[in-house]
């Protein structure tokens, strides 16, 4: 039955954590009440959808009057009543709380693929998938295709890895089919642990079923009659919405003995992940299934060959699966129409950092880094100057403010010193020091080695320790020069890509930022002034009033002055904070 | 059998073979740390890593199999600088203190150290702490040295099937633990410390007793179960102290506690050292030829009394086939009787 | 064992009977665990959940004492399934009809009422074992230390021998014996019945090639066992014993018994390193000098000889063992006379060609299992290829007979004696080892 009210409310992680369960009850509340209810008479229907991308505007309501579409932004609860009176019943959006022009353009700048049905479409229902043609590719692949040439056309569509090393997928099938073996695998890696990345979050929390189907397709395509999929005990929604997917393709009969009738057995099992970053490397995703504790193994032998249990086995990324139905669909040439020479189809990442509509975009390979930052993004927020942006995570690198019309495509990254990586993009202005942001993700890389090998595990801690002192002020002579051999010698002796990757922060910041890191060993200042140690906090004799402000809010009791007589602040006693600062309303402490 | 050539020397290996063993069948040394041939190989301390002809970087030669045509260096400048690079930072981050420690001269880290000449270290900084524990009699554990070669975790799950121990922790505070960071509540074989390359595992009863380069070493088989593990004991100064097994033997090198640490009988104090004659009903000190005296009268005494046949004599299964046969010999030729027998038959 | 250590790694299916491995022999169950995790299935049949069990495709709660029941049920599975080796049968063993037709009453229904084994576990163990292309039976005191122990062994012997089992590489039974030398003392003839190599003491041929080659003449009768001469000490037809390296106050049933008998005798002489329980009751007693004290040979389980050497020397006016043997015999008039110690080993070969191989040479870094009849024979890794020293193996048709002593009102429980890792035999080496002493302090029920 066709509905002539419909309203979609976001419930992806930020749609929840933004309040969109307790809008959800409001207008759930409002609609039971008798006099609302008489006075629409129409019919109504409410749906959670998934992210659509621009979780800085959560909580994000569509509504659907008669076919026309109005998507408000920002709702809370009690702005529920209000919407119901004026737009359902009287016919009138409130237009003070509908998106702007922003919203559109976020949106109208993107090619979406994977994300198509996220935000549209209700991931607890997997009618809903089927309605907008879900499970269409499989029946297609069962009923008419061999795997073969199912391979075939995921070869041609140009389609790699998108979980950062970019291997083509039709070739990584086509290994593991030509393997004779009573037992093969098909894994999802949904062990998504890059900090600021939440692409295959979103993808299942927002479309579970496409990378359902997607691994049933490459099941049936390599020989496999089980599938994993590993995901982070982290993200207890996306399991949640996993599981009753599966349930729903079980009963559905996409899942289990003979498949759509033909012989073809096969089934999912959720593994979870227990929080380590390195787990998202294939062979210790493999020793974490297996039950031991997630390392990596030495590659060859590469999982198609000898993988899970040693059987055959393909490990696909969670957004690499879910292209898959899509391709299918719509075919190979459509979805090599996207993209460049060599790097096909489109890419989601996660724009995050001091961008002003941070949140999931995807866009077509090759596009140009600026029209992500500005036409996507709408640009820095607070109007600060563009200095940088981190891809691919911590194993990735910055591209400078100078490159910001690169294409973004793996290679064209790669050229500069970075990586596409499985998709995190985190932008960084005048305001974000690089030896800063590096000790970062230094940090996050040498508490998240495994310890297996030694370059990783004793050599991350040893760059991290110099860049400590970098940024502490106790930076020596030649301590860039020593950054830059550790971190070769990382790179070319470590195991696994966790640590061949560590470094690459650190590479590329010295690379364009080289000055940053001269200004803190030899000035012994951080240029953007967020290094707490290299800082001091002066107040300037010739604004300070002697009104005590900053006095008052001092914290460590480190600023002494009569009243009325220019303050002073003990560098010694100051903890930094810079309370200070925001006390004075003269403009008088400088902080340096 | 794939041909192949390393620093320039052809070389043929059996399919599967990695390019370390068949440097190894070439007399070509390659170091390693973390490398055990009945182990699983690990690729874990990066030391054996080697250049290989269309691989654009270094691989470790212990997990890497060959391959036909494949052309192997596995000594260049840069590739040496690695290794000293991977030694500097193990190095970084151990207490060096082999002046005191039980494995100096025997120790797999400090010839490293030795043959590449790390003195200076580039990399000083934060090093791991920790107190001993353990209150096991068999093994000490000192993780401040530990390099995680990881030997001991795979030994104790490929081998002994225990799975005592295993890596815990990440990054820089990884480590070897039991179960909990509680003390090691296992088998004590011993098979760890045996394959331990540094001092991290040692046995606490040979502490201070003598290093490696102070002893002399003699081949025999254990005096326990019917395994007949060979056993090598370490002597210094007329006693054992310390008991290893090698490893082209029929058990391997493997040993079971009692093999590895059961040898301190040997020297106990409550060991018979001269003969002894009991008069009424205590025993008093004698000298051979008193008691030689007193046992030829008595038993011939018996034997002319009651017949060769009132005597009987009991062999031993932990004496030597030597021993036994001599003392048959002795019962049925001296004695005159088949009344022979040792505590166990089929 | 029929079969050698480095053998077991390739079985495909093990059989452990009456063998807590790990414990009694660690570096056995080492490869049995290699095995297994090469995907050998292991099948236990055991009243305790023994630690290999970890590693085992099936584990038989047998009750103490059902052997035969439990292994007679398995082969008349064998039988009816027709899982039989018939070649073998027919050109290498005899009695096999009036065997066969014994198995006809162990239906798996009867043995688990017998044995409390589920008959279904009983089917799926025959079936494991009669389909194996190489599997091995492994057993230690937990099938010959019963009142029916030789029943035990001939229904262990009967099993192989009906599905061909025997005479192939890491396929075979294999006993696996106790102490390190247990093996040799039984080769080197210290058994009343039989001279070195097994050679019967009453058989007159024997008798004299001992006679000339000893150079004296022997008596042809044989003579009394170990639990024997305590019988005949008690009862006191035995009147002075010399004990060499043994505690048997501790390791033989009934320790009051054996107190009285030893008590009762004219003399006891006991020679040892330690002043055991049983050195306490000897008129003297002599000190030997331990393993780490001598030259000679051991010969482990799988028959193998390998050579003991001297590292350090004895305490004191403490000797070796055949040092203080030959010195008794010259004093006792019959001198046996010995440049060095391999010469004793030379004799051996001389009276029992099995070992006439074997020099000290030969041995040197590695050893060498008998039979090695000539200086440049290999050794023999496993037994009975091509064939039986006695021409065919014979079936002995065995039956399930109760123990002697079982459970009643006034003793109510079966109580089992197992072996601790940690300690060996009576403990007169370990208890004085503080370190194993500490570990494992006392045993335990």
């Amino acid at each position: 039955m066709k509905h002539d009210l419909i309203i979609k409310i976001c419930m992806g992680t930020g749609g929840i954590a933004s309040g969109g369960l307790d809008v959800m009850h409001a207008f759930r509340n409002q609609l039971g009440k008798k006099s609302i209810k008489a006075d629409i008479k129409k019919h109504c229907s409410m749906h959670k959808v998934g992210c659509r991308g621009l979780c800085a505007k959560d909580v994000l309501v569509d509504i659907i009057l008669n076919n026309v579409k109005t998507t408000y932004q920002f709702i809370k609860p009690y702005m529920v009543e209000r919407i119901i009176e004026e737009h359902f019943i009287n016919g009138n959006p409130v237009l003070e709380w509908v998106v702007s022009e922003d919203y559109h353009q976020f949106h109208d700048n993107q090619i979406k693929v994977v994300l198509s049905d996220c935000g549209i479409i209700d991931p607890e229902e997997i009618e809903a998938y089927i309605n907008a043609g879900g499970y269409d590719a499989l029946r297609q692949v069962m009923l008419t295709m061999s795997p073969g040439e199912t391979i075939e056309t995921i070869k041609k569509s140009g389609l790699r890895g998108r979980g950062g090393a970019g291997f083509p997928t039709g070739l990584k099938w086509e290994f593991c089919s030509k393997e004779t073996s009573a037992q093969k695998y098909i894994i999802c890696n949904a062990d998504e642990g890059d900090p600021g990345a939440f692409m295959d979050r979103s993808v299942i929390e927002g479309n579970p079923h496409a990378v359902i189907e997607g691994m049933i397709i490459g099941a049936y395509s390599i020989g496999a009659d089980n599938g994993y999929v590993y995901i982070r005990a982290e993200y207890p929604l996306a399991v949640e919405r996993l599981r009753k997917a599966l349930q729903q393709a079980r009963k559905h009969k996409f899942l289990g003995k003979k498949i759509l009738g033909k012989e073809f057995n096969f089934d999912i099992k959720v593994k979870l992940g227990a929080g380590a970053f390195v787990c998202g490397e294939e062979t210790a995703l493999i020793a974490s299934i297996e039950g031991y504790r997630g390392m990596p193994k030495a590659k060859p032998p590469f999982p198609v060959y000898k993988g899970l249990w040693s059987k055959p086995t393909v490990i696909n990324n969670v957004e690499t699966l879910a292209n898959i139905p899509y391709i299918l669909r719509n075919g190979a040439e459509w979805y090599a129409s996207f993209g460049t020479e060599k790097s096909k189809g489109t890419k989601v990442f996660a724009l995050t950092g001091k961008i002003r509509n941070s949140g999931l975009i995807e866009v077509p390979m090759g596009i140009p880094l600026r029209e992500i930052i500005y036409d996507i993004g709408g640009g820095i927020e607070n109007d600060m100057a563009f200095k940088a942006v981190q891809t691919g995570g911590p194993s990735g690198g910055c591209i400078p403010a100078k490159l910001l019309d690169i294409k973004v495509d793996y290679e064209s990254l790669a050229s500069v010193g970075s990586i596409v990586g499985s998709g995190g993009m985190v932008v960084l202005d005048e305001n974000d020091c690089m030896v800063n942001i590096t000790k970062f993700f230094l940090q996050f890389t040498q508490s998240e080695s495994c310890g297996k090998c030694t370059p990783c595990r004793i050599g991350t801690k040893r760059l991290l320790e110099i860049l400590e002192r970098i940024s502490s002020g106790n930076g020596r002579d030649g301590d860039i020069k020593l950054l830059e051999d550790l971190s070769h010698d990382i790179k070319a002796t470590s195991l696994c890509g966790l640590g061949q990757t560590a470094p690459n922060p650190i590479l590329s910041t010295i690379k364009y930022f080289r000055d940053e890191y001269e200004a803190h060993i030899k000035e012994k200042k951080c240029p953007a002034g967020v290094c707490k140690d290299l800082l001091s906090y002066i107040i300037l004799d010739q604004f300070c009033k002697g009104c005590g402000a900053c006095k008052r809010v001092c914290p460590a009791g480190a600023i002494s002055g009569e009243r009325k007589a220019v303050h002073k602040i003990d560098t010694q006693t100051c903890v930094k904070c810079g309370a200070c600062i925001e006390s004075c309303k003269f403009k008088a402490i400088r902080k340096g | 059998m794939p041909n192949l050539r390393i620093d320039g020397i052809s070389v043929s290996a059996p399919e599967g073979t990695t390019i370390l063993d068949a440097a190894k069948s070439a007399d070509i040394p390659i170091p390693t740390l973390c490398h055990h041939p009945k182990l699983t190989p690990y690729g874990g301390c990066r030391l054996c890593i080697v250049d290989v002809k269309g691989i654009n970087r270094p691989v470790t030669s212990c997990t890497t199999p060959v391959t036909e045509g494949m052309e192997v260096s596995t000594t260049n400048p840069e590739i040496e600088k690695l290794r000293s690079t991977i030694l500097e930072l193990l190095l970084s981050d151990h207490p060096n203190d082999c002046m005191i420690c039980e494995k100096a001269g025997d120790c797999t880290l400090q010839e490293l150290a030795y043959f590449y000449g790390i003195r200076e270290n580039r990399f000083e900084g934060e090093r791991r702490q920790y107190t001993e524990k353990d209150d096991n009699p068999f093994i000490r554990r000192n993780m401040e040295k530990c390099i995680l070669c990881s030997k001991c975790v795979r030994i104790c799950d490929e081998i002994q099937g225990v799975g005592a121990i295993d890596l815990t922790y990440r990054g820089f505070n990884a480590k070897v633990s039991p179960p909990f960071g509680k003390d090691l509540n296992c088998e004590f074989c011993g098979q760890c410390v045996a394959v331990c390359p540094t001092g991290a595992l040692t046995g606490k009863m040979w502490v201070t007793k003598g290093r490696q380069k102070d002893i002399r070493e003699v081949d025999t088989v254990c005096p326990y179960c019917g395994c007949g593990c060979s056993l090598t004991l370490h002597i210094r100064r007329n006693r054992v102290i310390r008991v290893s097994s090698k490893e082209n033997t029929i058990n391997e090198g493997w040993l079971c506690s009692k093999g590895r640490f059961g040898f301190s009988f040997i020297n106990s104090p409550e060991r018979l050292k001269t003969p002894l004659i009991k008069e009424k009903g205590k025993f008093r000190e004698a000298s051979w030829d008193e008691a030689f005296d007193l046992i030829v009268s008595k038993l011939k005494k018996i034997r002319k009394k009651h017949g060769p046949d009132s005597i009987g004599g009991l062999a031993s299964a932990r004496c030597t086939n030597e021993e036994n046969y001599l003392f048959q010999k002795f019962i049925r030729a001296a004695v005159g009787t088949n009344n022979v027998d040792h505590c166990a038959r089929l | 064992m029929t079969n050698s250590i480095p053998e077991i790694s390739a079985n495909d299916v093990i059989f452990v009977i009456g063998s807590n491995t790990t414990e009694t022999h660690p570096i056995i169950a080492l490869q049995m665990k290699r095995a297994a995790g090469k995907g050998a299935e292991i099948i236990i049949a055991d009243p305790r959940k023994i630690d290999l069990v970890r590693f085992s495709s099936l584990w038989m709660q047998h009750k103490p004492g059902t052997d035969v029941a439990l292994l007679n049920a398995i082969m008349h599975v064998i039988l009816k399934e027709k899982m039989l080796d018939g070649k073998f049968i027919d050109e290498w063993t005899e009695g096999f009809d009036a065997f066969s037709k014994t198995l006809k009453d162990y239906t798996p229904a009867k043995a688990e009422k017998i044995t409390g084994v589920p008959a279904k576990e009983i089917v799926q163990a025959a079936r494991m074992y009669g389909k194996a292309a190489r599997p091995a039976i492994y057993y230690t005191m937990g099938i010959t230390q019963h009142s029916h122990g030789t029943q035990n062994v001939f229904a262990v012997a009967n099993l192989a021998l009906m599905t061909g089992n025997l005479g192939k590489e890491s396929t075979g039974v294999n006993p696996l014996r106790g102490q390190n030398n247990v093996q040799g003392s039984t080769d080197m003839g210290c058994i009343p019945n039989q001279y070195p190599g097994y050679q019967k003491v009453d058989l007159d041929a024997i008798k004299e090639k001992f006679e000339s080659a000893w150079g004296v003449k022997l008596s042809g009768k044989p003579g009394i066992t170990a639990t024997e001469m305590i019988i005949a000490a008690s009862e006191g037809s035995l009147n002075a014993m010399y004990i060499m390296g043994e505690n048997p106050l501790i390791s033989d049933p009934d320790i009051n018994h054996t107190k009285k008998a030893l008590k009762k005798l004219e003399f006891l002489v006991v020679q040892d390193i330690f002043m055991t329980e049983t050195a306490e009751l000897a008129d003297v007693v002599l000190p030997a000098a331990c393993f780490a004290e001598k030259e000679g040979t051991f010969t482990n389980t799988e028959r193998r000889l390998q050579r003991v050497r001297k590292a350090v020397t004895p305490p004191d006016n403490a000797r070796e063992d055949s040092w203080i043997v030959l010195e008794l015999s010259r004093r006792m008039g019959y001198e046996m006379q010995y440049n060095f110690i391999e010469e004793v080993l030379q004799e051996i070969g001389k009276v029992w060609p099995a070992v006439a191989g074997i020099t000290y040479g030969r041995i040197e870094t590695f050893g060498l299992q008998w039979p090695c009849p000539t200086l440049n024979h290999p050794g023999t890794p496993y037994l009975f290829k091509g064939g039986f020293p006695r021409g065919k193996a014979a079936f002995t048709p065995v039956h399930y007979s109760r123990s002697k002593e079982l459970p009643d009102r006034e003793f109510p429980f079966v109580l089992s004696t197992g072996r601790q890792l940690f300690h060996y035999h009576s403990g007169s080496m370990t208890r004085r080892v503080t370190e194993l002493n500490m570990i494992a302090p006392e045993a335990y029920v």
